[in-house]
């Protein structure tokens, strides 16, 4: 049924894009880390 | 710690894994709704994640106005962003599931209403903490976090009271008695892959937090020295 | 200085720099006759429903002008660098809230004032019920979204897009105080249903974040 399939689908959607957001924040800090030891 | 770490989140995967498979095709079809009953395997774990997580961030809030532990407000912020993700999921889930089954995608009853209150007010929470001027203000989030976790329990109570009662339908097949063992199991599964889960995010966002602390720190304190170093010239 | 004494202060210095200036006052009331005529253009009802109705559409109209009223007396203070000098003055921060909450109350009962009869005369309204328990909702209800706008637009003043976020964090917050003052007045202009158990809820709504505010705004003010 479609609606099993949306709810599923939309589960997983939403803890993926939050898993990128992550992985954002995690390279944005290692990049500021990097700057700091370059000064 | 890395290594420990890395252990529970194979263990989450697995156990994700393991109930996804058992809330598609492990656990039997359910009598009266069909495959669409399928969803309460996640939307009820998630609402399980989430209501653990709002009650730890008033916890962490009040804790935070007392005592000032930067440690604390990363918990604070790691916990409400954790709650907000599966507060979404449950708000999506939730009307999917009434659609095809009650016919009705929304109500306005206790319980929904508080929860979408809850996404509103810790939305607003993180908002707050984004736009502050001068980096997020603890503080400030703090105390809103104990506002917005008093006024919910104002808002389930008002709706009790002064909210025609539709016949919310419980979760037929679910926590009643005489639920056939593999759907109990199913289930407990995905409780558990979903609290592992929803441990293992706040864990990380902690870190992240954590360590984007002591960044900031480190910073403030570099750029003292050089100004230090550059008066005393 | 005792608190009741800064109180006294305070609000009188509000109410005389608002009074002599005018702007805010004026651009709030003609706002608030917009918000009216707007609501009441779009909603075309006859008597029985405009009864039903009416109630919460006036609270609506109210919080969204209430929400211009907020931003305006808190930005004044932010202009003239006023809540820098209130962190390092010996005066109690509560007097400041109440003084600031108190100003406020008055300005949105001018609101109420204004807005209500037009409201009236345009759904031609008719209460059923006793109008004391109108006026017991207003007052209540007022102090509701007052109390903690004041406290809220205390925080969102110090943040980049202040305007917009009062609105965001103060309306799920006032989504129980809503949901009683529509309650009561609808109850009281149908005169179906009881408006008592509505306006005990809304006091113990004012009195719970009168304290809260009252407890936590000298933290917040304090907060860098």
């Amino acid at each position: 049924m479609k609606f099993l399939y949306a709810a599923f689908g939309i589960t997983w959607a939403v803890h993926i894009v939050y898993l990128v957001i992550l992985t954002r924040g995690f390279n944005k800090l290692r990049d500021d880390i990097k700057d700091l030891e370059r000064e | 710690m890395k290594s420990k770490f890395a252990i529970f989140a194979l263990l989450t995967f697995v156990l994700l894994s393991w109930g996804l498979y058992q809330a598609l095709v492990g656990a039997p079809t359910e009598a009266t709704m069909g495959q669409v009953q399928r969803i309460f395997y996640y939307h009820v774990p998630n609402a399980w994640v989430m209501e653990l997580c709002f009650p730890l961030n008033f916890l962490a809030s009040i804790i935070y106005l007392v005592n000032r532990k930067a440690a604390i407000d990363a918990f604070a912020v790691a916990t409400a962003e954790v709650g907000v993700v599966f507060c979404t999921v449950v708000l999506l889930t939730g009307p999917i599931w009434a659609r095809p089954v009650w016919g009705i995608w929304w109500t306005w009853d206790a319980r929904l209403t508080s929860t979408l209150v809850l996404w509103l007010i810790y939305v607003g929470y993180l908002m707050l903490r984004k736009l502050s001027t001068g980096g997020p203000n603890p503080v400030l989030a703090a105390s809103f976090a104990i506002f917005g976790c008093i006024d919910a329990v104002f808002v389930f109570m008002a709706i009790r009271w002064f909210r025609t009662q539709h016949p919310k339908p419980v979760f037929a097949g679910g926590a009643d008695s005489g639920i056939d063992p593999r759907m109990m199991h199913a289930f407990l599964i995905n409780l558990l892959a979903f609290t592992c889960y929803g441990a293992l995010l706040v864990w990380i966002r902690y870190s992240l937090e954590r360590t984007r602390q002591k960044v900031d720190e480190a910073h403030a304190m570099k750029s003292l020295l050089h100004q230090e170093a550059r008066s005393s010239r | 200085m005792s608190v009741l004494s800064v109180l006294r202060i305070t609000l009188a210095k509000d109410l005389r720099m608002e009074w002599r200036s005018k702007d805010a006052i004026n651009s709030m009331l003609f706002f608030a006759l917009l918000v009216v005529v707007i609501f009441s253009f779009s909603f075309d009802l006859t008597a029985d429903e405009s009864r039903q109705i009416a109630g919460g559409l006036i609270w609506v109209a109210l919080l969204f002008a209430a929400v211009v009223a907020l931003n305006q007396t808190w930005a004044r203070e932010l202009r003239n660098q006023v809540l820098d000098a209130y962190r390092v003055s010996p005066a109690p921060a509560e007097s400041l809230f109440l003084a600031k909450t108190i100003g406020n109350f008055l300005f949105v009962a001018i609101l109420e004032l204004l807005m209500t009869p037009l409201f009236i005369v345009f759904y031609n309204l008719r209460s059923i019920g006793p109008v004391y328990q109108l006026i017991l909702a207003s007052v209540l209800g007022n102090w509701a979204l007052v109390v903690n706008g004041t406290f809220f637009g205390a925080m969102s003043i110090r943040t980049r897009s202040r305007e917009v976020l009062l609105p965001l964090i103060l309306f799920p917050i006032s989504i129980p105080a809503l949901l009683a003052m529509v309650g009561a007045t609808t109850s009281t202009l149908t005169g179906e249903g009881s408006a008592h158990l509505s306006l005990v809820f809304l006091a113990v709504y004012d009195v719970v974040f009168t304290l809260l505010g009252l407890f936590l705004f000298e933290t917040v003010l304090q907060a860098e």
